[in-house]
């Protein structure tokens, strides 16, 4: 078959200049608005996906906000339970939902496949896809709130509050629909990642040369495969429940509350290494290029993730402590949530060896790792406390696990993903961020983070309860709650000025080189920002160190088709190339399918008919996509 | 910064004076578990400075060897896999010691006094069971018990999940719709210990709070005996009114008052409201005024609960709120 | 920095086949995916079983016929199914025509059937927690060897358009044979499950 290609759409026979040009006439996204909605470049999507995560994040930061006016005094009338109810559920559900999953698959989006040398993701038109289902199931949470539907049975949505008879109305079922947009969008880019990640890296990459970023996007992938049924499982019997009248959580036919909250966590703990697994690889990457030298042990780093990963499944019951479970099964999972904290430890002390044997350069990035490590081992240490079942039966619920999490979260995803932004930035734009202004920002977020989450701790154990919309006078807390308040507009006056470092340097920012830090994986071998094929030439990796040594030409593959979109295919281990395989083009398709399939989610809230109507163009809308269209990408 | 650190150690050192606070035990199960937590507290925040210092070192050491040495990489790996022994050991102690907290802690015996309470949205349903001779009666808000003895609480919920939890005496413990369980509760000495509904319940999550009352045996008895007698007719003419008023009005309808008309069960039973402490659990004293505010107009005071505004000319309101603080 | 070309790829086939082709393990992916799906449904189940006091709840056990019928028909085209594979993997296009059209039958025979099942069951979903993940357990089924039969109706057009002789679709149709087993496969579980763990 390889026999019908002509010499001269191969490669190897154009000067530099001449194949970029080649190149980015078949890779190009063409201008224009129907370009942009066809695009299927990871890097114009994975852009897409960051900047909406933190347009989410801002929103969801503004909720907080609010949250903290009404507790700053106790009694406040400024706003009314259901309304705040509202405010602190479209918090969470956003902040985890549309905020840290997506945005650290996002990153995953953009970065993987540059890192693993690839021109594309694999999958291209099914990552469009779940970006658009990801904006849709953003939309129906924001508008449904604005409308004064918002769901306002937490983030958690227990039963029964959540059920048929407790939540009138359509917000419970908001909720419920929301999870099914994001999940399948958070599927969707799993799948991508992982078959990226073992089917298209550079020849040479074997599984012992993969950067650790790329080792901690796989195995949260995995994790998102195994976790995200459960939460599907679950919405949708909520649904059910609520719609069709099936009695699957209703104790008087035989139901289960306990049930919902089984499901609810055996998805929702893992979630949480979804979130931090990715900013353990982030920190990985900085500390290796701001301190460098490799990262110590690297072994030992992803056996640490691996572990992690299978960990994360069992420890779910460690939020069911005060549910009325059998103690002897809670003190199991005590143990086990206890020795999550071993992989944890590992990491944090490898990343101190890396620190003590290397040369440190304290840029923003670093700067941001170095909070991380101040902050994120509180959290852990939290963590310790509440796996422990007497502990846990008296900070459960209250101001305590609000305080924990947010240092697990923050400080343990959030402060990597802020340093990763100023890191990549480059990367993603062709331009710097201000390490002026990055430095106020550390300095802001971190001070900001700490004075309004620390004392937490101490109104938990002072008795203060989580989700309460206001406290009465009595309660010695007033104190407390009005510092927490007036910390809180420090750290959002930290991020304030992020944002707007963001826009400033995309605009005008200093011009970057292709490798500003000096770093040594290859996302850095090519320009900032990359031209739409990523690399003209393939790399061929020798080491784990991709870029170490710069006096050497960087070595590359040749023979690659100029003609269609056309990248390689080699194999899980060894990275030995298999095949010149074709990349989808762009298409219009993965958005037709994307509303399709919204109008159909969106309907069935009402109807258990639109499941079966909606179907219809949910077919066609694939059809199109996947029906061969005699381009070239399709040739064999 | 100095007036943040300020404001942290008052608000530290006044929590120990709280009466709804982990940190201010009176019952048994409480104060072991306040050791669990002073203790895992002070190893956590021991290991946490030492990593802290470990890292300031880390990156802020004198003059660094020009190339990483084999020598150097091994003693790296030795004091990695040292810290990884620690933290297991660390970590296996700490469960351990969890372990025989929850041992401590221990379960309800079966012979204990047994109350049961149901959550409701939200307020807190009370029932003391009685005995051949003696009938049981209920309560609302508000828990009575003996000072030194094992108490046995069984948790049902009427509605949606609640949370039990009375930080000074005990940990929490839900109550979930078609299950029972089952917590200890036990008082050192006098006092009256609050707690609050932990688990989000709806609009009025915030205000379901609970009072345990714990007493002498002595006194403790006393108020069980006047509990379980009805309602007697007010010998004040306001009060007397104000009977016929609640009689008259929908107020029948929710409530009972034993040795009345008065017997509908979605509200709180309020035979001897006049004696509980508070109202509209725990949102204030009882007093006539404050009945008065709450049946005047109980959706300003707790938007969303199940209390209906119901008409009254100002003197009905008054009598009804005379007649309930008689009823002691 | 200066490339040095030093591997030549111009001899790789230009479309991965197997597991040189990455559509493959997207299709594995997303069994796991559904494959954790239907482990959870079934945990449900019998969760579900183990609260109650005595099971099925208030219904007889189910009829057998309709679902043993189904259950042996299943296995029955797990053969034609593995010629279907094979005869992709040679790159028969006659004979890959023949296979989808029978496979396509085979699609629709399981539905009928299936038909049957609901009733069978001798409850409905909205009467308690049984008859809920019982329908649960029957729909999801049901909906996967609906997308399976269209995939396969589509891909029966496709063999028989001009885009047909293509290696690429061969492939498709490998990963469609692939993931018909994966709809088999999963059903003896739930089949056990449904008939067999009410009669224990």
């Amino acid at each position: 078959m390889t026999g019908r290609d002509s010499t001269d759409s191969r490669d190897t026979g154009f000067n530099d200049g001449e194949l970029d040009h080649r190149l980015a006439s078949v890779w190009s996204t063409p201008p224009g608005l129907w370009g942009a909605l066809s695009s299927v470049d990871h890097k114009i999507i994975g852009r897409r996906y960051i900047s909406t995560a933190f347009v989410f994040l801002a929103l969801g930061g503004l909720l907080a906000l609010l949250m903290r006016l009404q507790l700053a005094q106790p009694e406040a009338r400024f706003i009314g339970p259901d309304r705040y109810n509202q405010i602190f559920t479209v918090h969470g559900t956003n902040m985890m939902f549309l905020f840290a999953v997506p945005v650290m698959q996002a990153m995953a989006v953009y970065l993987v496949p540059l890192m693993v040398g690839t021109r594309n993701i694999a999958f291209p038109r099914l990552n469009a896809f779940s970006y658009w289902m990801y904006l849709a199931g953003g939309l129906l949470l924001w508008i449904a709130f604005v409308l004064d539907t918002g769901p306002d049975i937490g983030w958690f949505a227990y039963v029964p509050l959540s059920g048929p008879q407790y939540a009138a109305g359509k917000r419970a079922d908001i909720w419920a629909q929301m999870i099914t947009f994001t999940e399948v969008s958070a599927l969707a880019v799993a799948v991508e990642i992982v078959v990226t990640v073992f089917k298209q890296r550079a020849p040479g990459m074997s599984l012992d040369r993969i950067p650790l970023f790329v080792w901690s996007m796989l195995v949260t992938s995995f994790l998102v495969i195994l976790a995200m049924p459960a939460i599907m499982i679950a919405s949708t019997s909520l649904i059910l429940d609520r719609l069709v009248e099936t009695h699957l959580f209703n104790p008087a036919e035989g139901g289960d509350v306990l049930l919902w909250q089984h499901l609810f966590w055996f998805f929702g703990h893992p979630e949480v290494y979804i979130i931090f697994l990715p900013a353990v690889g982030m920190v990985s990457t900085i500390v290796a290029t701001f301190t460098r030298r490799p990262v110590f042990g690297y072994l030992a780093m992803v056996m640490a993730l691996i572990a992690t990963g299978v960990l994360a499944f069992g420890l779910w019951v460690h939020h069911m402590f005060v549910a009325g479970l059998p103690r002897l099964g809670e003190s199991f999972f005590t143990a086990s949530s206890m020795a999550i904290a071993v992989p944890a430890g590992l990491q944090i002390f490898c990343w101190l060896a890396t620190m003590w044997a290397g040369k440190p350069i304290f840029k923003t990035p670093f700067l941001f790792v170095i909070g991380f490590m101040v902050t994120f081992v509180v959290g852990g240490l939290t963590g310790v406390m509440v796996a422990s079942v007497p502990f846990d039966t008296q900070v459960h619920d209250t101001y305590f696990v609000v305080a924990h999490f947010h240092y697990v979260l923050v400080g343990g995803a959030v402060f990597p993903l802020l340093g990763a932004i100023y890191y990549w930035f480059p990367k993603l734009t062709g331009r710097m961020m201000s390490e002026t202004v990055g430095r106020w920002v550390f300095g802001l977020i971190f001070a900001g983070f700490n004075l309004t989450f620390f004392p937490m701790h101490i109104l938990g154990l002072r008795g203060m309860p989580r989700r309460v919309y206001t406290y009465q006078p009595e309660m010695p807390w007033s104190a407390l709650n009005l510092f927490i308040s007036l910390s809180a507009s420090i750290l959002a006056l930290g991020f304030l000025l992020f944002f707007i470092d963001v826009i400033r340097s995309a605009r005008s920012g200093a011009a970057a080189s292709s490798n500003p830090w000096g770093a040594s994986t290859l996302e850095w071998a090519t320009s900032s920002p990359p031209p739409p094929y990523n690399f003209a030439r393939l790399p061929v990796i020798g080491s784990l160190e991709a870029l170490s040594d710069q006096s050497t030409a960087l070595p590359v593959a040749t023979g690659l088709r100029v003609d269609r979109r056309e990248l390689l295919v080699s194999s899980v281990v060894e990275a030995i190339p298999e095949a010149r395989e074709s990349s989808a083009g762009d298409s219009i398709w993965p958005l037709w399918a994307a509303l399709a399939t919204t109008a159909t989610l969106i309907w069935s809230i009402f109807t258990p008919w639109a499941v079966v109507w909606g179907s219809i163009p949910v077919a066609i809308a694939l059809i199109g996509w996947f029906w061969p269209k005699g381009v070239p990408e399709d040739e064999s | 910064m100095r007036v943040a650190s300020a404001l942290l150690i008052s608000a530290v050192a006044s929590g120990c004076s709280g009466n709804q606070s982990a940190l201010d035990p009176h019952g048994a199960p409480a104060i072991h578990m306040e050791h669990l937590i002073i203790g895992i507290v002070a190893i956590c925040t021991v290991i946490w400075v030492v990593v802290m210092v470990m890292l300031g070192v880390a990156l802020l050491r004198g003059p660094r060897a020009a190339a990483d040495t084999a020598k150097s990489e091994a003693w790296l790996a030795m004091t990695v896999v040292a810290a990884v022994a620690a933290t297991v050991i660390i970590i296996a102690g700490l469960t351990i010691a969890s372990f025989y907290t929850t041992r401590d802690i221990g379960v309800p015996k079966s012979d204990a006094l047994t109350i049961t309470v149901r959550g409701q949205q939200w307020w807190w349903q009370v029932f003391y069971a009685g005995a051949d001779a003696t009938p049981g009666f209920q309560t609302a808000n508000e828990i009575h018990i003996p000072i030194g003895t094992d108490v046995h609480l069984r948790l049902e919920s009427a509605d949606v999940i609640h949370s039990f939890w009375v930080p000074s005496l005990a940990g929490k413990q839900d109550l979930v719709p078609g299950r029972s369980n089952s917590m200890l509760l036990r008082a050192e000495k006098p006092g009256v210990y609050r707690g609050q509904c932990a688990e989000f319940c709806g609009l009025q999550h915030s205000h379901m709070a609970i009072m345990v009352v714990a007493e002498a045996p002595a006194d403790y008895d006393r108020w069980a005996a006047s509990q379980r007698g009805d309602a007697t007719m007010p010998a004040d003419p306001d009060a007397a009114a104000g009977r016929g008023a609640f009689l008259a009005k929908p107020c029948a309808a929710c409530h009972t008052i034993r040795g009345t008309a008065a017997n509908g069960t979605t509200g709180p039973d309020l035979t001897h409201i006049g004696s509980r402490l508070t109202i509209a659990a725990g949102l204030a004293e009882t007093t006539r005024g404050s009945l008065a505010a709450w049946i005047a107009d109980p959706q300003t005071l707790k938007p969303g609960n199940n209390m209906p505004m119901v008409p009254l000319t100002s003197a009905e309101l008054q009598n009804i709120s005379a007649y309930m603080e008689s009823l002691k | 920095m200066k490339d040095s070309a030093t591997l030549d790829l111009t001899d790789l086939p230009s479309h991965g086949l197997g597991t040189a082709s990455v559509s493959w393990w997207g299709t594995l992916a997303f069994m796991l995916i559904e494959g954790t799906g239907f482990a959870l449904s079934i945990v449900v189940y019998l969760y579900l079983m183990s609260l109650a006091p005595h099971w099925p709840l208030d219904a007889a056990p189910p009829d057998l016929l309709a679902g043993t019928i189904l259950t042996a028909l299943l296995i029955a085209s797990l053969v034609p199914n593995i010629f279907l594979a094979r005869w992709a993997r040679s790159q028969d296009l006659l004979k890959v025509r023949i296979g989808l059209i029978v496979m396509s039958l085979l699609g629709m025979a399981p539905l009928i059937l299936r038909v049957f099942e609901f009733p069978a069951m001798h409850i409905k979903w909205d009467q308690n927690a049984y008859g809920s993940i019982v329908w649960v357990m029957l729909g999801l089924h049901t909906t996967h060897i609906l997308t399976d039969l269209v995939e396969t109706l589509v891909l029966t057009c496709l063999m028989f358009s001009r885009h047909g002789d293509n290696a690429r679709r061969y492939g498709d149709v490998s990963d469609n044979t692939m993931y018909w087993n994966f709809v088999v496969a999963t059903w003896l579980p739930m089949y056990a499950c449904l008939y067999w763990v009410p009669r224990l």
